[in-house]
């Protein structure tokens, strides 16, 4: 499996945030990125980084990441002051480096919430997400006990629909995007998903109090429409969703 | 040692029925009296341990990642198989069993396949009742797709992320009963040793990957559902922290290791872009559906894919496989895209690569509804490449991708070591020596959903449950040398980074004992194996501590692992003195370059035992008897 590249290569200039771990104060520290192509993706162009500070008995830094092809949601860094890097419907691990160019320089920042403190360098602490799916992202279905996959019809436009919000990746891309840290869109896609389908309206309104109960408890703020959840989302989760779930709300309160 | 699978006898249509009377209940009351250990949230873990809560077990369950979410299970794109017959094309159980066995190469235990057959369809209707938004049709019923191996369309999607979409439906299984308070969550700890009492698995231990803690936890069954172990080679497509540790782990407490040869190497990968590159992506087979794979017919043409006429390009797949032609399956279009280059017919970069052309489909259907189907594998594949897959061929290249070996587990898939129970991918039971597309996401959510349940029941009834306490000298040993050897890693302060001993590693196995495997290139990897693995205890350097977050030291302890497991792997290749699905021994092979089985001393699974370190492993076999499908040649032709 060999390759080569006839591409030149690049050197930039990376500001990185490093912090030892929860409770100690965190700094930038700069760092420069050697023989960079436009084929390694942002994540290899820190393994390169990483191992030249191991080489000099330096410690890497710390980031998470585990699929590497843009699915399992786990990267998690604010680059330039935008989650992800920016661009549309692009993880970290999925930004190549043919959008940067020879001589930038690059912030590198971790995900900034109140809901997600720093446990080393970049690497946050996200299982106020997962708080929030057990509190009600689900349908109560027992193993075992469902009927035909066919005898529960639904309509191409709502399966769609459901596909699309069932989409997110649960990176909390929206979150650090968020000025006020609220997950919002995060919520709003799991609640709209089940909303949509049959299976999941006899637990609707249940569903929907539980989960927003459990999105205060955990810290995170409120939709004020800024619509920077949308933008920095990696896998294009609509806003619309938000508006779902506030209809989803209101519907539970009434009913 | 001859092994007995013990599967149940008779007409292979009733053995699971019979079996699951046979088996003995544990009643709903004595159920929260004992504790299961369930390490991985993949599709296999999460589904066992929602639906073991459920049943009133307690469970604790053990992932390395921040959420279980985002087990590698995620990642399968294509879609998931059942024989529900929906398109009423002459599907049935019968026929999902007969391709799963033959695709298999005749390779694994007919009841386990006849299992998974059975069961695939009440997978599906979980599925929906969970809300898992598969595809539909206009009229609101379920749409289903075509994969490899396969001449009838029994594949479930759920647009090109059905991995995903049934992980998040399991995920959301278990969230339930974690709120509800059967199964507690221990994200970021992986798993390191395993604890035996009397010969019984009755605890793990795991360090805390956060505090670098290491400490037992103790229950009175143990469930592994950690996945395969193709990082092996490195480059994969695998996530970067899949490995073999609690299988090894395992393996050297006394599990059997059966077929490790057997590896899957996928036909459709994004080739690779340069020697910095830290993983291979998966193009989903689904896109073999409607792409046609082609190369040029003169060597070295380097012309752009669009001005080689027709009449120059080889599809070759097509020609040889006129039957199944692109939907060939995936050991079989892996060794024709290799042969193809290795005859320097290669496109792109180094010559490492093929066509999957979509020309002819856009033109017949239409540019929408190819978007439509593959939208987001497109997109990915222009991430990854700044290739426009719509206007331009895509090019592609097998990569390692998948394990059919694992633990070896009886009918009840448990392993030889009582109350070790191994799950999905971890697990050789079902695959035989080549997997099918869209089956292994069937597997995992079968024996998690569907087979752990009833199968642990009638293990649990024979056991007093407790029988491992936190402080007990079984318990101190192990957290005692799990904690040695991070000492010894961390006390190593050599040269050399985890990341090149992987490498080295990688590229032995993939040269060696990747795609076709020889004696020599098997003898020549058992020599050069022991040599890096040397060079690994006396040279490495791992910045940092074991008493904090440390990537570093994760790493090297799963590359520690494929070190030792990566030589039993070239044993059973050279032992396999035959070709059998992924399995390549190009000594055996047809005047036409297919794989030459060796029915007559072949016809085994072989499970290794591990003797110590620097003693032999054993082989152990378990014949493999055939009475409700023939032995045949395989042919797709």
């Amino acid at each position: 499996m060999s390759g080569h590249s006839e591409h030149d290569t690049m050197t930039l200039k990376l500001i990185v945030w490093r912090q030892k771990g929860p409770s100690e104060p965190g700094r930038f520290e700069t760092y420069l990125a050697r023989g960079i192509t436009d084929h390694h993706s942002f994540l290899e162009m820190l393994d390169v980084v990483n191992q030249d500070l191991i080489k000099e008995g330096r410690e890497p830094i710390v980031f998470d990441h585990d699929c590497r092809e843009g699915i399992c949601g786990t990267c998690s860094q604010v680059i330039n002051g935008l989650p992800h890097g920016g661009q549309t419907r692009t993880t970290v691990c999925q930004l190549h480096m043919r959008k940067f160019k020879d001589g930038d320089t690059i912030y590198i920042e971790p995900w900034k919430a109140r809901a997600f403190p720093v446990l080393k360098d970049l690497m946050v602490d996200r299982g106020a997400l997962d708080t929030i799916i057990q509190a009600g992202g689900y349908t109560s279905a027992r193993t075992g006990s469902a009927p035909d996959g066919n005898s529960i019809l639904i309509s191409k436009e709502d399966a769609d629909y459901a596909m699309d919000a069932a989409e997110c990746i649960g990176c909390g891309a929206c979150v650090a995007a968020c000025p006020n840290g609220a997950a919002m869109l995060f919520t709003g896609a799991k609640v709209s998903q089940l909303a949509a389908l049959p299976q999941g309206k006899v637990e609707a309104a249940e569903r929907v109090n539980s989960m927003l109960g459990a999105m205060k408890e955990c810290g995170f703020g409120n939709c004020t429409n800024h619509y920077e959840c949308q933008a920095a989302c990696p896998k294009g989760i609509d806003v619309k969703f938000i508006a779902r779930l506030n209809r989803e709300y209101l519907k539970a309160l009434v009913f | 040692m001859i092994l007995d699978g013990k599967s149940p006898t008779g007409p292979v249509e009733n053995t699971w029925d019979k079996h699951r009377f046979d088996m003995k209940l544990v009643n709903p009351a004595n159920k929260r009296k004992y504790k299961i250990l369930v390490i991985g949230t993949g599709l296999a873990g999460a589904s066992a341990a929602a639906s073991l809560g459920e049943l009133g077990y307690n469970v604790e369950t053990f992932c390395y990642q921040d959420s279980p979410r985002r087990a590698h299970s995620i990642a399968s794109q294509g879609g998931i198989n059942a024989a529900k017959n929906y398109p009423n094309d002459g599907d049935s159980i019968r026929r999902l069993f007969y391709d799963t066995v033959k695709g298999g190469d005749f390779r694994a235990r007919e009841a386990d396949v006849w299992r998974l057959a059975q069961v695939s369809n009440h997978i599906i209707d979980q599925c929906v009742a969970q809300g898992v938004p598969f595809a539909r049709d206009y009229a609101g019923y379920l749409d289903n797709r075509s994969f490899g191996g396969a001449q009838v369309s029994r594949t479930f999607y759920a647009r090109g992320q059905t991995g995903q979409q049934l992980l998040l439906g399991a995920y959301s299984a278990l969230s339930r009963q974690i709120k509800l308070g059967t199964v507690k969550l221990f994200p970021r700890t992986e798993m390191l040793d395993l604890v035996l009492v009397n010969g019984e698995a009755k605890g793990i231990t795991i360090r805390d990957l956060i505090t670098g803690e290491v400490r037992n936890h103790v229950g009175d069954a143990v469930v592994l559902c950690t996945g395969g172990y193709a990082n092996v080679y490195d480059l994969s497509t695998m996530a970067r922290g899949a490995s073999v540790n609690a299988n090894w782990a395992a393996y050297k407490k006394g599990a059997y290791f059966a077929n490790p040869c057997y590896t899957q190497i996928h036909p459709t990968c994004i080739p690779q872009s340069g020697d910095y590159q830290s993983k291979l992506t998966l193009m989903s087979e689904s896109l073999r559906n409607d792409g046609r794979c082609w190369v040029p017919k003169k060597r070295g043409d380097n012309r752009a894919p669009g001005e080689i006429p027709e009449e120059d390009r080889d599809y070759y797949l097509e020609r040889k496989y006129p039957s199944f032609g692109n939907l060939a399956p995936r050991d079989i279009a892996s060794r024709a895209a290799k042969e193809q280059c290795d005859d320097g017919r290669g496109v792109g970069p180094g010559g490492r690569g093929v066509y999957l052309d979509f020309a002819d489909a856009i033109e017949r259907l239409g540019e929408d509804v190819i978007r439509e189907r593959y939208g987001n594998l497109f997109e990915m594949y222009e991430l990854i490449t700044a290739e426009n897959g719509y206007k331009v061929p895509m090019r592609i290249y097998p990569a390692p991708h998948y394990a059919m070996g694992g633990l070896w587990v009886d009918y009840n898939l448990m392993s030889n070591l009582p109350g070790l129970f191994v799950l999905g991918e971890a697990n050789f039971s079902v695959h035989g020596a080549n997997r099918l597309g869209a089956s292994a996401l069937m597997q995992g959510l079968a024996d998690g959903y569907f087979v752990i349940p009833y199968t642990i029941a009638n293990y649990l009834t024979q056991t007093t449950p407790g029988m491992l306490k936190e402080d007990a000298m079984e318990c101190r040993a192990s957290v005692d040398a799990v904690q040695d050897r991070i000492d010894k890693l961390l006390s190593v302060k050599g040269e050399k980074t985890v990341a090149e001993f992987h490498r080295e590693l990688g590229s032995v196995m993939w040269n060696n004992a990747g795609m076709a495997r020889s004696e020599e290139s098997l003898t020549e990897a058992l020599e050069k194996i022991p040599a890096i693995r040397a060079e690994f205890w006396e040279n490495l350097r791992i910045p940092g501590s074991g008493s904090e977050i440390n990537q570093q030291l994760e790493n090297a302890g799963r590359v520690a692992d494929f070190l030792e497991f990566a030589e039993l792997f070239c044993k059973d290749a050279l032992n396999r003195r035959e070709s059998c699905g992924g399995h390549f021994r190009v000594e055996f092979q047809t005047a036409e370059g297919e794989a030459m089985r060796d029915d007559e001393n072949f016809c085994y699974s072989a499970a290794w035992e591990y003797k110590g370190d620097r003693q032999e492993p054993e082989m152990h076999t378990e014949p493999l008897t055939f009475e409700s499908v023939e032995l045949a040649v395989r042919s797709y032709k």
